[in-house]
């Protein structure tokens, strides 16, 4: 391995994967069985954080940034006048085994430019992580991109070797894919996502039977959205982002706030900011989908359509449904301990194990971790001192904010009222 | 009554034999402490702990069926901790145990029973935190070789992790704050004590330790890190919560250039 010119192709397709948010490394079964190296059994580690605060857990590079498509989003589109660069099957595999080696990493994240067709590249993919696993003994993690028109086949050995497949969607609408990626169809994303599905369903199936039949990409399918770039409301795109939850079991859909990188009038321009918070808004959102038992429809729905930016989008649909309150955490089931504002699963947990040895109070439940800054307002415990006044949701709202929206806020106001 | 001032060798078996002391004894007023951390008490009564293997066994054993195995390793991680004071809390949280019928563990409105809880959860993220932050580097003699100074001491919860993950890789691991490391000779760990030459630095790579390839991985590596991030995006807030600067100085890839 010639180091410059490796060091060259590593800047250039690392920076060109950088959009891809995904850094899972969790959720796969394969042991070190073989006195090999590597082992992906546990939960996923970040081995690092860059300065944008993003978790580092994976070697995340395109194989090559050449690409046949000229999607306005995309930095390596057809159009762009970027330096391009292609890895060798074997730098990859050589770079994934010393960084691991290293503990630098979990594994590999391995995406591509698409040149020449779909399954040529494809193709390269798998041979990627084909060498690793057969050749190296590898048991970290792939990530391997399903490179949308990729053949069946393709995707069926992608499987054999990968620990998670993703497909990007990229534009959460039909109509904004067909103004930003015009050779794009929806149709080619599809396809492998849905190969991917079905292969899933039959190793789960077959497993049952046989103990022995080999894994099929055992951390799942997951995908990504851009967020602002096509001018998608937060409905929208939460709808899309559960119908390929239901539809294609997809382990995770992520959400990439749109980085401006062209001066294309379809798009924000250089130097608009990236919505960051609005991703966050989503994120919650997705959270509550998943873990919290909320509906989708119950958080965005007709009626509202965009997500609050000044609260979570909890505490806001508890202000849209005070009549659910205040729920008492002694008796309360889990589903509406879990919709109490300013109490995280975790929380829930500890109360629900807590309350069985003694009643609960405030004190008790500020040492467990409730934001009780929030929670106040929505809930009763043991003590006769709880939110008396018939508040309204706007009244709960400012209270919330004005206790909030600085740390210090409290300090000072205690020290003044020593003279008040 | 005076107060019995136990002080124990600092293992955990060392700490269960005091701890069968305490019960054997049934003393009431009594403070346990390390004896590399002993606070003489103007008027205490001090008394040394013998570790007894035998003992500190079955007080292990009762334990473990007073609590569930979730409430037994909490026990232990929380011991691991090294806090100052943490065996009076520790054996509150025993006493409590064994004065119960149910199992307490859980109880989390009982002060000693969260606060172990909580410590417990902060050597477990120091453990997960050294899971990611070992940087091995490749000596001369093919042995990949990580120092590290952990808060809390956790060499003993990370090397399963290690030895199953490296299983093809000779490794050591080395907490230079306390003095001893890990060992993986391809077969199995084995714990040791390194004298470094005086000129040893924990934090360059010098060529005269380290083989010729480190370096360019090194570079790679700060490469991609780099490479990786994006900047429109910067938050060195969040950066720092997840990568506290105390741990800088071992990562490879927060070196100056």
């Amino acid at each position: 391995m010639s180091f410059q010119r490796t060091q060259e192709k590593l800047k250039i397709l690392a920076d060109a994967a950088k959009y891809d948010v995904s850094c899972s490394s969790s959720g796969s079964k394969r042991a070190n069985t073989n006195k090999g190296l590597g082992d992906a059994t546990g939960m996923g580690i970040c081995h690092s954080y860059t300065e944008d605060g993003r978790c580092v857990s994976l070697l995340k590079i395109l194989l090559t940034n050449h690409c046949i498509f000229d999607c306005a989003y995309c930095v390596t589109r057809k159009s762009n006048d970027v330096k391009r660069a292609a890895f060798k099957v074997q730098e990859v595999v050589d770079l994934t085994i010393n960084f691991y080696r290293r503990n630098y990493i979990e594994g590999l994240f391995l995406s591509s430019g698409i040149f020449k067709s779909a399954d040529y590249t494809m193709e390269r993919l798998v041979a990627v992580a084909k060498k690793l696993r057969l050749e190296e003994n590898f048991n970290g993690y792939i990530h391997l991109k399903s490179i949308p028109g990729a053949s069946d086949e393709l995707m069926r050995e992608a499987g054999l070797y990968a620990d998670r497949l993703s497909v990007n969607i990229e534009i959460p609408t039909e109509a904004g894919l067909k103004k930003l990626a015009p050779d794009k169809k929806r149709e080619d994303f599809i396809k492998p996502m849905l190969k991917v599905k079905n292969e899933i369903i039959q190793y789960n199936t077959e497993k049952k039977i046989i103990k022995s039949t080999p894994k099929f990409a055992p951390a799942g399918q997951s995908t990504q959205m851009i967020i602002g770039a096509s001018g998608e409301n937060d409905f929208q795109i939460m709808q899309t982002s559960n119908h390929f939850y239901k539809s294609y079991n997809l382990k995770r859909v992520y959400y990439s706030g749109y980085v401006p990188i062209s001066y294309d009038d379809r798009l924000p321009q250089i130097g608009s900011a990236v919505p960051m918070l609005r991703e966050n808004r989503l994120y919650q959102t997705d959270w509550l989908m998943r873990f919290y038992g909320f509906d989708v429809s119950e958080i965005l729905n007709e009626q509202h359509q965009n997500l609050d930016l000044d609260v979570d989008p909890k505490l806001s649909w508890a202000l849209r449904n005070l009549h659910e309150f205040p729920v008492d955490v002694n008796t309360a089931d889990q589903r509406m301990l879990a919709r109490i504002p300013g109490l995280g699963m975790k929380s829930v947990f500890k109360i629900i194990n807590a309350r069985r040895f003694r009643k609960l109070n405030w004190e008790h439940l500020k040492k467990i971790g409730v934001a009780l800054n929030r929670a106040q307002y929505f809930m009763v415990c043991d003590s006769n001192q709880f939110e008396k006044r018939d508040l309204t949701s706007e009244k709960i709202k400012g209270l919330i904010l004005q206790n909030s929206t600085s740390k210090y806020q409290k300090m000072l106001s205690n020290q003044l009222s020593l003279f008040g | 009554m005076q107060a019995k001032n136990l002080i124990y060798d600092g293992t955990f078996d060392g700490f269960l034999t005091t701890i069968f002391y305490v019960f054997e004894h049934k003393l009431k007023t009594v403070t346990i402490q390390n004896e590399f951390t002993v606070q003489q008490g103007l008027f205490s009564d001090n008394e040394s702990i013998l570790t007894d293997e035998v003992k500190a066994n079955r007080v292990w054993k009762g334990i473990k069926s007073k609590l569930s195995s979730h409430g037994s390793y909490q026990l232990y991680y929380a011991f691991l901790s090294e806090d100052i004071g943490v065996e009076d809390l520790l054996l509150d949280y025993i006493q409590y145990a064994f004065s119960q019928q149910k199992k307490v563990d859980k109880d989390f409105s009982h002060p000693s029973i969260l606060k172990i809880a909580q410590i417990a959860k902060s050597v477990g993220r120091e453990k997960h935190r050294m899971e990611a932050f070992v940087r091995f580097r490749l000596t001369k003699d093919d042995i990949y070789f990580s120092n590290i100074e952990p808060d809390f001491n956790v060499l003993p919860l990370i090397e399963k992790h290690f030895k199953r993950r490296y299983a093809d890789q000779k490794w050591v691991i080395y907490d230079i704050k306390r003095g001893y490391g890990l060992f993986y000779d391809l077969e199995t760990v084995e714990l040791i004590n390194m004298d470094f030459p005086e000129n040893f630095n924990f934090t360059k790579t010098d060529d005269a330790f380290f083989a010729t390839q480190e370096f360019e991985f090194q570079k790679l590596w700060q490469d991609y890190f780099k490479a990786t991030n994006i900047a429109s995006r910067k938050n060195m807030k969040l950066h720092i919560r997840h990568v506290p600067k105390r741990y800088w100085k071992y990562l490879s890839e927060k070196q100056p250039n």
